[in-house]
């Protein structure tokens, strides 16, 4: 596929390896943000490439990861309602929530629904009108011009009986938390491509600046990654903080603005909980008072939410960058991806989860 | 809305355009969960592709010479 296959030569993959092999003098430790690049890392063995003075750690990048698990409990109580159709991405179903997942929901017999598209969801609604439809609207930048168009869609039209639990984070607030906790090892980030297509890259001009720290707009192919690596390195061994585009073709520092503007009409920043991290001010999108028609959060009552997480799981940690997959006990014995422990090890974009479709079963050497 | 059928490998999908401006027949977008969020900027990526495969050749001409490669039209 044009823009993608070349994107995997080789031959230029080794080259980059060399070319950051003659940069660097001393350690660095470079988290990439995203999800999607981790599983990149790991699938094409990029972080083998590369000099031991290079530590690669795996960002918060995943929505699915991140979301609390008081949403996903509210989820599951919204799912298991006579009257509910429940719609989601399909990397959430197996998710596990205090009690259960949405899987075994429905084989419980609750109608829960995977959809590839938030406008889907809002199709499904106009077909069961005496349903209530509800989208589980959860990720960050990336996905929310698409949730937007879902729900402004609805509005437009009249569908009343859809309605969206919206669970968004920003990535910008994740990593100043990243950066202020103490002990942070970060020195450099791999900036997340596909956010910065909507978002540009302006705010991460201030983060660069504030914290002093290199941050290089990556893409998700083996070369991107390598060129990113590189050009954060560079930086570093420089002594320069500021924001490299990697990714041009893609990515202009002001980014997508018709899409902007969509996500402001619909949403507005509110504060926002991280499973594993915690309670970030400002880091998340929550719906307009003109949508609240359409909030499943305001339109179900549930009952008090006590939730219980897997006392083993150490995603918290791995969604930090503090640890490694391999570092966790349970990893590919207790927890794997047919009965995981936690949401990292589900997801398509989750740290644990690489580590295992890939074969990383070796502990690290870091381990402690 | 603006709704196209875009090519995804062997893979045809309905994706909505709403938010891509002046897009035609031919062209790359970067489609996310439906949505296009980006036209590839396809100047951008040849010259940025141009300088990566400058910087493979001189490292391959220190290992003795470049592999054959076919031309990028």
């Amino acid at each position: 596929m044009k823009y993608v296959d070349e994107y995997r030569d080789p031959d230029l993959a080794k080259a980059l390896a060399a070319r950051i092999a003659a940069t660097v003098t001393r350690p660095w430790v470079l988290m990439e943000v995203c999800g999607g690049q981790t599983h990149s890392i790991v699938r094409y063995g990029i972080d083998r490439m590369l000099p031991d003075a290079i530590e690669l750690v795996h960002g918060p990048g995943c929505p699915v990861c991140v979301t609390s698990l008081e949403m996903i409990d509210r989820a599951h109580a919204i799912a298991t309602r006579k009257d509910v159709i429940f719609t989601s991405f399909g990397d959430m179903l197996r998710v596990p929530g205090s009690n259960s997942d949405l899987l075994t929901l429905k084989g419980r017999g609750a109608d829960v629904r995977i959809v590839y598209a938030p406008l889907d969801a809002v199709r499904i609604a106009r077909e069961n009108p005496s349903k209530r439809v509800v989208f589980f609207g959860i990720g960050f930048e990336t996905t929310a011009p698409a949730n937007a168009m879902a729900l402004h869609t609805a509005r437009r039209l009249g569908v009343k009986n859809f309605s969206m639990l919206v669970s968004h984070v920003l990535v910008p607030p994740a990593m100043a938390a990243i950066l202020q906790a103490p002990g942070n090892r970060v020195q450099a980030f791999l900036g997340p491509g596909h956010v910065c297509a909507v978002m540009g890259y302006r705010e991460y001009e201030a983060i660069s600046e504030r914290y002093k720290v290199p941050i290089v707009v990556t893409g998700f192919e083996p070369i991107d990654l390598l060129e990113g690596i590189y050009l954060a390195v560079r930086q570093l061994e420089t002594g320069r903080a500021g924001v490299d585009n990697q990714y041009v073709r893609t990515v202009t520092r002001d980014g997508n603005a018709k899409a902007r503007d969509l996500i402001f009409e619909v949403f507005e920043v509110g504060d926002r909980k991280w499973r594993g991290v915690g309670a970030i001010p400002k880091s998340g999108y929550k719906l307009r008072y003109e949508y609240h028609d359409h909030d499943a959060e305001k339109l179900f009552e549930v009952d008090t939410i006590d939730t219980a997480e897997s006392a083993e799981c150490i995603s918290g940690l791995i969604l930090r960058g503090v640890k490694k997959p391999s570092d966790c006990p349970a990893f590919g014995t207790r927890c794997n991806p047919q009965h995981p422990l936690g949401a990292t090890m589900v997801s398509a974009e989750g740290a644990c989860a690489a580590y295992y479709q890939y074969g990383r079963y070796v502990r690290s050497a870091q381990a402690t | 809305m603006t709704v196209a059928k875009v090519k995804f490998g062997g893979i045809t999908k309905d994706v909505c355009l709403q938010c891509i401006d002046d897009v035609g027949v031919g062209d790359f977008v970067l489609v996310h969960v439906g949505f296009a969020i980006a036209k590839v900027d396809r100047a951008e990526a040849e010259r940025a592709y141009k300088t990566l495969e400058e910087l493979g050749l001189l490292a391959d001409l220190v290992d003795g010479g470049p592999p054959p490669r076919e031309a990028e039209s």
